[in-house]
């Protein structure tokens, strides 16, 4: 095995162009697992711990430029304004010593359909920025994932970034598992309001073979909340309609049953964890006192 | 196999032959005699393998060696100078905090380190900094008192005789 280690981007570029099978290592929360356990034994590690942009971020127009290193400690710390539904979601990853570590490159690279920040940045709205010595691509989020571990990756690009927009409105994150820290989810789910379009978006995680996004249920709350002028006068949605927004959710699912929980169970607490999202955002966009505080 | 350089402890320490896949957590226990960390799950999900890299803690299991060329790495034993024990560790003892003891060590720098961070944590800060670490004795409670007492012995104390 080599073990190669880039002093800048470009030069990573390089190596990536030359070996398209080097591994990239990062926070090593995926990688090292899959090592350890003698899973892999890739010819090359392309270890990309001393890119030092790849741990930083920056404004980019609408969006917040996120280096694909940045640790999710990071990102619960200092983004929660900007990005509150990623912030949110980075506190659910595993635990502080995970955290201090990964990072949403990863996530992405790894494509697992259980990756906390995927129903994030769909319900956000992101684009992954994917190099190689040939130029730069923006890949929307939506065209990313392309089945269980699978994404829209070729061989010889690397993630440098992810363009997350900025919130415009409220944003929620919940997830099902056994205890707050250390859970693969169950499932989860994202929610974003966006009143600057007047539109909502969601996301879902571990339902499906890939994150999803929920498309029928977003067209009915966004025509809801047009139809019911919630946006003018801040009414929540009637509660059939919250009702009618939780199973079309649910139906956005096809999820499979494993060690973590059933399929049934899966769709339905779904369903459930857009229900309560969609209260919490909504209480939060009328002005109410709740804080996003991270449910799991 | 290559060579790394690093420090330990807070001393310049060297590993040869180093496999490019091996974990900064084989190269402490097997090459440098530091078994303090200690090797279960190797995926993350213990933290008894706990180390702070540059400060921070990580899980010494998932940082490959090759990433800790030139970083500066704490590790239990280094806690301490030779034949003390920090405020943490002596509070450990007296709250009955050991069980087996497997957990200590990765709960230990854990602990440590969020009192660095935080010298008057509130319990829901204790559970949040050690909840990447398992104790399969379950001796949590007696782990919180142990981080409670540290913390009140270090605030107690002038910052100059801290351990």
């Amino acid at each position: 095995m080599e073990f190669l280690r880039p002093a800048s981007w470009e030069e990573a570029l390089a190596v990536k162009a030359e070996h398209p099978d080097a591994v990239p290592l990062a926070g090593g929360t995926d990688v090292m697992v899959e090592l350890n356990f003698g899973h892999r034994r890739p010819e090359r590690l392309l270890d990309l711990g001393r890119i030092t942009e790849l741990g930083e971020w920056e404004s980019d127009g609408p969006a917040v430029r996120l280096g694909a290193s940045v640790p999710y400690t990071r990102i619960m710390e200092a983004l929660r304004s900007e990005l509150p539904g990623l912030a949110l979601a980075a506190h659910t990853v595993a635990s502080p010593q995970i955290r201090n570590r990964g990072g949403v490159g990863g996530n992405l690279g790894t494509a697992s359909p259980a990756g906390d920040a995927h129903p994030a940045l769909l319900a956000s709205g992101a684009e992954v920025e994917a190099v190689s010595t040939r130029g730069t691509r923006l890949i929307p989020i939506d065209d990313f994932y392309l089945g269980p571990k699978r994404n829209a990756l070729a061989p010889d690009e690397l993630i440098r970034a992810v363009r997350v927009r900025r919130a415009g409105g409220p944003q929620q994150f919940a997830k099902v598992g056994t205890r707050n820290a250390m859970v693969i989810a169950v499932c989860a789910f994202g929610l974003a309001l966006h009143p600057e379009s007047r539109t909502v978006r969601t996301g879902i995680g571990s339902a499906a073979p890939t994150p999803v996004r929920a498309r029928e249920a977003e067209e009915f709350l966004t025509g809801v909340l047009e139809e019911e002028r919630c946006w003018d006068t801040g009414r929540p949605p009637p509660p059939s309609a919250a009702r009618r927004f939780a199973d079309l959710c649910s139906a956005a699912c096809s999820p499979i049953d494993d060690v973590r929980g059933t399929a049934a169970y899966r769709r339905r607490a779904v369903g459930v964890l857009a229900r309560r999202t969609l209260g919490w955002a909504w209480q939060e966009h009328r002005g109410s006192a709740r804080v996003t505080e991270g449910a799991a | 196999m290559m060579r790394v350089r690093l420090t330990v402890n807070g001393r310049p320490r060297e590993a040869d032959d180093v496999w490019e896949g091996e974990s900064l957590l084989y190269v402490l226990r097997e090459r440098m005699g530091l078994p303090g960390s200690k090797n279960a799950c190797e995926q993350g999900e213990c933290g008894s393998c706990t180390v702070r890299l540059d400060g921070v803690p990580v899980c010494a299991c998932l940082v490959a060696a090759g990433q800790a060329e030139g970083r500066e790495v704490v590790t239990v034993e280094g806690l301490a100078p030779e034949g003390e024990l920090s405020a943490v560790q002596k509070a450990f003892i007296d709250a009955g905090a050991v069980q087996c003891g497997f957990c200590t060590p990765g709960l230990l720098v854990a602990a440590d380190e969020l009192l660095d961070r935080e010298p008057k944590p509130a319990d829901a800060d204790i559970r949040e900094a050690l909840s990447g670490n398992l104790c399969r004795c379950t001796g949590y409670e007696k782990i919180m008192d142990a981080v409670r007492l540290a913390a009140a012995r270090r605030s107690a104390e002038p910052e100059g005789d801290r351990a």
